[in-house]
């Protein structure tokens, strides 16, 4: 019952979508229809949870106090505050809602997103550190990819656009294929785990 | 001072308190992203509720009369037991409901991921980029398989492997730190030009 039930449940519909996969029948059509219905059903509930473990997680360090404390307040009433901007006034252009999301929301995101630049420039220089021969075809690659994409790479030389182009086209796609192999291989066998019921981590512990 | 210089200044200020990371961990940025956690997931509810609880739960059981979508609603009401300490396993149902679409990714991954690019693998060789592709793919694999020792004649094929790896993290590196870089133009965009007028 805790947990038998739970695996069936996967082995079963788990099995009925690999003949879904292969059977273009009406019935197959429909038991995917079946499925994709109930699944955006059960799926508020998954965000539901992300918001109580929020709660909880913020509320526990409210109550105990914790060194700064302050900050789950905010992250709290920030969450209260969208979360009530937008069921009051809508979610529509114009609304304070989509206020929030251009001036708060968006820029934080694009600012979090563009300080991994400079992250990312620490980290060429730790690999030209290394001066390994691995490390330096990578940091040529790389340089050549960047410089291709940007004017100033044209006015260096005709060629660094050609050679970008190349460089993304051959031994780029040798590499992304060579990967994607094995990714694929990778997945295939994990998803074999778990619909023979090998794999049940996704189950949690207990009992 | 108009609306919209207001929301520049708001929106400057929580740009600069990103970057204040830059200098170290201060109470600026502890305080922009307890807001940008918590503006993100409060984003998200009422998103959730208009385009997916309203049509697909509320509609088809108080409006429709679709009786059936209760099943799939009280299943999806059992993930909250995951915080209880003895009906966590309740939780199990609606987890095992969705992974049950791994199903479909056994032929789908096997298709896409394998088959497909050793389809493509194996077009004719009739140039030296196709040749250079097709070595570069089977070297790389090569390199994976991990039951030869690399010693030898294998060591060196499978060092043309990795010789080729690293051209293509080179690529994705570069066109990653590009992609920041745009992200990071748009932002000195706004702060010179949309909030400090120094730019046009």
């Amino acid at each position: 019952m805790k947990r038998q039930i739970p695996l069936l449940i996967v082995i079963i519909l788990g099995f009925i979508f690999v003949i879904h996969v292969f059977v273009p029948h009406k019935a197959s059509a429909d038991f995917y229809d079946w499925y994709q219905t109930w699944i955006k059903a059960i799926s508020p509930f998954m965000v539901l949870l992300g918001i109580m473990s929020l709660f909880m997680v913020h509320s526990t360090k409210i109550k105990r106090k914790v060194p700064n404390w302050q900050y789950s307040v905010v992250t709290l009433a920030s969450l209260i505050g969208t979360g009530a901007v937008g069921f009051i006034w809508g979610t529509q252009a114009g609304t304070p809602f989509m206020w929030l999301f251009k001036n708060v929301q968006m820029p934080m995101g694009a600012t979090m997103f563009s300080l991994l630049a400079f992250y990312i420039a620490s980290a060429a220089y730790k690999a030209f550190r290394a001066r390994s021969t691995e490390a330096t075809v990578l940091l040529i690659a790389a340089i050549i990819v960047m410089l291709g994409q940007v004017p100033i790479g044209i006015k260096i030389s005709k060629l660094i656009p050609e050679a970008s182009h190349w460089i993304l086209n051959v031994p780029n796609l040798a590499a992304k294929r060579g990967i994607a192999m094995g990714v694929g291989l990778g997945m295939t066998a994990t998803s074999l785990k778990i619909l023979l019921g090998i794999e049940r981590t996704y189950m949690g512990g207990g009992k | 001072m108009s609306f919209e210089v207001i929301s520049n200044f708001i929106a400057a200020f929580f740009t600069l308190s990103i970057f204040s990371f830059l200098y170290k961990d201060n109470p600026f940025y502890k305080f922009a992203e307890a807001v940008f956690i918590g503006v993100s997931m409060g984003y998200a509810i009422p998103l959730v509720y208009q385009d997916i609880f309203i049509p697909f739960v509320y509609r088809p059981i108080f409006v429709e009369y679709k009786f059936l979508i209760l099943i799939p609603t009280l299943i999806g009401y059992l993930i909250t037991f995951r915080f209880s300490k003895n009906l966590s396993w309740l939780s199990r149902y609606p987890i095992a409901f969705s992974m049950a679409i791994v199903g479909m990714g056994v032929p789908l991954s096997m298709h896409s991921y394998v088959l497909v690019q050793m389809r493509s693998a194996m077009l004719p060789v009739d140039n030296i980029n196709t040749a250079l592709i097709f070595i570069g793919t089977v070297t790389i694999l090569l390199y994976f398989f991990f039951s030869k020792e690399h010693k030898g004649v294998y060591g060196k094929v499978t060092n043309i492997g990795i010789w080729f790896m690293m051209v293509g993290f080179g690529a994705s590196f570069g066109y990653t730190v590009m992609a920041r870089i745009s992200l990071l133009i748009g932002r000195i965009q706004f702060l010179l030009g949309d909030w400090l007028g120094l730019m046009k």
